[in-house]
């Protein structure tokens, strides 16, 4: 899947992904060499949210995936530099930097994400109580819990040295 | 055995050193006559002493916290060694010769231990495990730097000339003395940044380092002090090479030891079932366990008894029942705060004793000089190579703390104290840098830190509570950066964090837990039920205050007459060591009882409270309203799934019961013509009031189906109720409808049918309960909370009449529920759909279903038109979707 666009890893397209991500060269080739069978990770199988994560790499109403937009994906997870937080990075922001949106808006979304999470067997109502009260705590604060700092914190990883 | 520890305990009068027993009759004399009085000091004496220095330091410590000004300002730690030193120098003037002092062995043996699995028990591991690289980082590189820089540069210093000759030390001598002076103390880093309160992270790296560092502590002290005893010119290179691979062999070995207890620990706590007692023992007897082996092997004791207490932690605290939880907690508290300032006092008094201790200005100021400037240096070095490989790096504020939050303390100065003067002839001169090195960063750092945390405005910890949001968001993240680490192929902390959850859920939790705690183990869910208990707490604190005294005590008393027998710790006991008894019984009634009886003065107390909120302006009391209205929904939707997650036999019937009779109470009332308008605190109150007080009576029976002994009252009276509703079943058809149940107690035990064949029930009504159930009202929640999770399955006889119940006190209440829309308890907390569903084992559970279903959408439609009058929107919106699920 998703090799339509990457079977070759030409120098001016990595140049071009370079720049659309701030990724650099070695972590780039490193990541193609992954990208190739993401799906067949077997550690992402018992992860609860590995079918999300997989599904957050492709783009919406596609069942393909290009190599530009997996890593495109993947950046948003890079750490920031220092001198990235003051200038504009072309391509896309870490995900940490706009934190903002990463709440939990709905209460559907929220049952999806705690039917993931929660590993115990309970049933739905107990779901929907849970979600309830994490909807009425946001509501109570009129913001998330996690404040900025604590995403930025949080979501990054030191993928590829 | 007690008599070798308290030697050890050393404390003894300098005057009394030979044993003291002195037979009172000798071979060569007449025995004496009976002796009216006889004063045997000697035989108590040590232990005597040893309370008697523990009563001193603590009611120093209450002094010390009459004034709220001085304890904000000074830390404990500072006090407790001027207080030291004043009552060293008050046995010092009476008795011309220091009598006391910190003995190593007390130190190590019994001082110590205590404090050490205190902070590793509670150590929060998580934050832990996210900075063990700067822990251990600081911990083994920052120790060894110090150590040989200190004590190079002491020898530098006496080179130069500038320590007096007198002091008579080699290069080995010095560095033996700088890796015992270099080492972060535990005790004092707790002691005082418990006080300031620094953000988690500065805090768990400077005290994870003072914990680590021990093993380093350890093999610099052993290998320096067999180098200078094997004298400097027999030291061979194997012997550098054996002292780098002790330094693996103390620590790893110090940590498997801990380990080992650990799995032990959690292991047997795992079948203690049936000897709750003895929980709370076998956590403090093991972990000591640990720390004896590992000092017994001469491995890194500290790190045994920090990697046990860390270890253990989860699996016991999933084991064990919630009073063992609490005394754990306590116990293991009280016992390091008591060993902590004896530790501190004793310090304060050993320096006093002047012939152990030789002064010299050089060396004195050096060492002074010296750990503060290499402590720094250290930080500073190691902190620019740690934050290459840190997201959230430490930035300079950060590192001015570490560096003046390196206190030294107790452990440097029982390590300086063990030294053997033949072979290390300054050890005087140590000795009084030691102590002065102590003083200086305990009192001066100590006294210091807090302002200057404060003019760095070094963030501090903010105790939130903790939030279903907060764990939600945590555990997604964790999930996504796994997730995200799995994709990339990269091996990073999140994927092994991963791996060890996957391995910790499928072997080990499975090995370590019971069944039952296992079964319901997650973290979300603990949040949610923790939560939900707070709120259930608060809100019975909020109901303790509104509700008058007077009314409870009057309306039961007409039954307080009747039996006098019996006391509050009796029944405390027999919940502990699960005696049946033939009160179970009568208990059971008493709950019945109580459930009539409380209910009444709320009544009073809920026109006095209309009375009282109309007086508040509108937006108070609606905010009150919502605020009640969404706990009644949690606590609800909360005990049905605690319910359905264990599949339990949860006493349906009980619930039931007492539902029951609140109906009956409630439509009385009703028809009395009097609004409720504060049902919900009458309802929560009164649940409130069954379940501890079942709590409090039959804890004995049915512990063969449980695994919490909390379960254990409900299943029971569960049983017995059951039998008899067997038999009146009849009865069930023609039951007079709950709301022509007179107020009576009395009168309702006949009238009820479950109580019918009973009828001498009435007599062993006892007072004691009625007044415990008030006060104890919130612990009784709060164990009866947990008792939700005990696993029993009922005779299989009673399904249907489990199931044939509810829709009849629904019919008898439907058409009243009109009347007191806002105020009626909510349907679904007592007839839960899934009261019925946990009421069975899992195969019975998927025959029921069907019936269950018939009832939800019932049940949702009806919470609906109870719920949605009298609330704001935002809430409902909520409500209407979950209704709309089920």
């Amino acid at each position: 899947m998703g090799s339509q666009a990457s079977t070759l890893l030409r120098n001016e397209e990595l140049e071009e992904i370079e720049k659309e991500t701030g990724l650099s060269h070695c972590q780039i080739t490193r990541l193609y060499r992954r990208f190739n069978d993401f799906q067949g990770i077997p550690e992402l199988a018992i992860n609860p949210v590995g079918n999300w994560i997989i599904n957050a790499f492709f783009p919406e109403g596609e069942d393909q995936v290009n190599f530009r937009g997996f890593l495109q994906t993947l950046a948003h997870f890079r750490t920031i530099k220092d001198n990235e937080k003051s200038k504009d990075v072309n391509g896309p922001e870490p995900l940490n930097s706009r934190s903002n949106e990463l709440h939990f808006i709905s209460h559907d979304e929220l049952l999806k994400v705690l039917c993931m999470m929660v590993r115990v067997h309970i049933s739905d109502e107990q779901l929907g109580s849970i979600a309830d009260r994490t909807i009425q705590e946001a509501d109570q604060r009129g913001d998330s819990v996690l404040d900025k700092v604590d995403v930025e914190q949080k979501m990054s990883i030191r993928f590829l040295h | 055995m007690l008599r070798a520890a308290l030697s050890l305990l050393a404390l003894p009068l300098a005057g009394a050193a030979e044993e003291p027993t002195q037979k009172p009759e000798s071979p060569g004399e007449p025995p004496p006559g009976l002796e009216l009085f006889r004063w045997q000091w000697h035989e108590v004496e040590a232990p005597y002493l040893v309370a008697l220095w523990i009563l001193v330091a603590s009611l120093a410590k209450i002094v010390f916290h009459l004034s709220w000004k001085v304890t904000s300002l000074v830390p404990e730690s500072c006090l407790l060694i001027l207080l030291g030193l004043v009552l060293g120098g008050i046995v010092l003037a009476v008795a011309k010769k220091a009598e006391y002092q910190l003995e190593p062995g007390t130190f190590f043996l019994f001082l110590l231990p205590p404090i050490v699995l205190d902070s590793g028990y509670f150590m929060p591991s998580r934050l832990f495990f996210d900075n063990l690289g700067a822990i251990l980082t600081y911990a083994v590189v920052g120790t060894l730097w110090n150590a040989f820089t200190t004590g190079a540069a002491l020898w530098g210093l006496q080179q130069a000339g500038l320590v007096a000759p007198r002091v008579q030390a080699g290069l080995l001598d010095f560095l033996l003395f700088g890796s015992l002076i270099s080492a972060v103390d535990p005790v004092a880093v707790l002691a005082v940044f418990e006080e300031v309160h620094v953000n988690e992270t500065l805090f768990i790296i400077v005290f994870g380092e003072s914990l680590l560092n021990d093993a380093v502590t350890v093999v610099l002290y052993k290998v320096c002090n067999s180098f200078v005893e094997m004298g400097s010119a027999n030291v061979q290179a194997t012997d550098y090479l054996k002292g780098v691979a002790s330094l693996f062999v103390v620590s790893l070995g110090g940590a498997a030891v801990g380990l080992v207890f650990a799995f032990l620990l959690a292991l047997t706590t795992r079948f203690t079932k049936r000897v709750r007692i003895i929980e709370p023992l076998l956590v403090f007897l093991l972990a000591y366990a640990a720390y004896l082996t590992a000092e017994m092997a001469s491995l890194s004791a500290i790190l045994a008894v920090t990697m046990c207490g860390l270890g253990c932690k989860k699996y016991v605290e999933a084991n064990i029942s919630h009073k063992s939880r609490t005394t754990v907690k306590y116990t293991m508290k009280t016992l390091a705060s008591c060993a902590e300032t004896v530790i501190f006092m004793l310090l304060g008094i050993s320096a006093v004793d002047s012939s152990k201790w030789a002064w010299d200005s050089g060396l004195v100021l050096g060492t002074l000089i010296f750990i503060l400037f290499f402590r720094a240096l250290g930080v500073v070095l190691q902190t620019w190579v740690l934050n290459q490989f840190r997201l959230v790096p430490l930035d300079k504020i950060d590192q001015v703390v570490m560096s003046y939050g390196g206190l030294r303390g107790a452990v440097a100065f029982a390590l300086v104290i063990l030294l053997d003067r033949t072979k290390v002839p300054a050890k005087d001169y140590f000795v009084a840098t030691t102590i002065v090195v102590v003083f200086f960063t305990v009192i001066v750092q100590g006294l210091t830190i807090k302002p200057l945390v404060k003019w760095l405005k070094v963030k501090r910890s903010e105790h939130h509570k903790p939030t279903l949001n907060q764990e939600l968001h945590e555990h997604t993240f964790d999930h996504i950066l796994a997730a995200v680490e799995d994709v990339v192929g990269h091996h990073g902390y999140h994927y092994w964090r991963d791996r060890w959850e996957q391995f910790d859920k499928k072997y080990l939790s499975q090995l370590l837990m019971r069944r039952s705690a296992y079964r319901i183990r997650d973290q979300i869910w603990d949040v949610y039920y923790r939560l939900n208990i707070r709120d259930a707490i608060s809100f019975v604190d909020q109901v303790g205050q509104q509700l008058p005294g007077g009314p409870v005590v009057a309306h039961v008393s007409p039954a307080s007459g009747r039996r006098e027998s019996g006391s509050g710790a009796c029944l405390d006991l027999q919940v502990i060591d699960t005696v049946r008894s033939g009160r179970d019984r009568e208990d059971a009634v008493m709950h019945h009882l109580l459930c009539g009886g409380l209910y009444k003065p709320r009544r009073r107390y809920k026109a006095s409270c209309s009375r009282h909120f109309i007086s508040e302006d509108a937006q108070e009391r609606q905010d009150k309203e919502v605020f009640q209205q969404n706990m009644k929904r949690r606590l609800e939707s909360f005990k049905s799934t605690k319910h359905n997650i264990c599949f339990t036999k949860s006493k349906p019937r009980p619930r039931k019961n007492g539902r029951r009779k609140k109906d009956g109470v409630a439509n009385a009332e009703a028809t009395n013509g009097k609004p409720r308008d504060l049902g919900f605190q009458d309802t929560a109150a009164v649940i409130l009031t069954v379940e501890s007080e079942e709590e409090d009576e039959e804890s004995d029976s049915s512990e063969t189906e449980k695994e919490d002994d909390e379960g254990i009252i409900f299943v029971a009276r569960a049983t017995s109720e059951v039998l008899q509703e067997g038999k009146v079943s009849g009865n069930l058809e023609v039951c007079p409808s709950p709301r022509i149940i007179p107020p009576s107690p009395t009168c309702a035990e006949k009238e009820l049918p479950w109580k019918s064949g009973q009828g001498d029930l009435a007599v062993y009504v006892s007072s004691e309960t009625t007044k415990i159930v008030p006060v104890d009202m919130q612990t009784g929640w709060n164990q009866s909370i947990s008792s939700l999770e005990s696993l029993a399955s009922p005779p299989c006889n009673q399904a249907p009449i489990l199931t044939c119940l509810p829709p009849h006190p629904r019919g008898a209440e439907e058409p009243q529920a009109p009347l007191h829309l806002p105020s009626d308890p909510r349907p679904s907390f007592a007839f839960p759909p899934s009261l019925a569903k946990a009421g069975r084992s899992r195969s019975e559970s998927s025959a029921d279903l069907p019936q269950q279903q018939e009832l939800q959408p019932l049940m949702g439609h009806k919470d609906h038109t109870h719920l949605s009058p009298g609330t704001t929107t935002s809430h409902w919106c909520i409500q209407f979707n979950r209704g709309s699920r089920l």
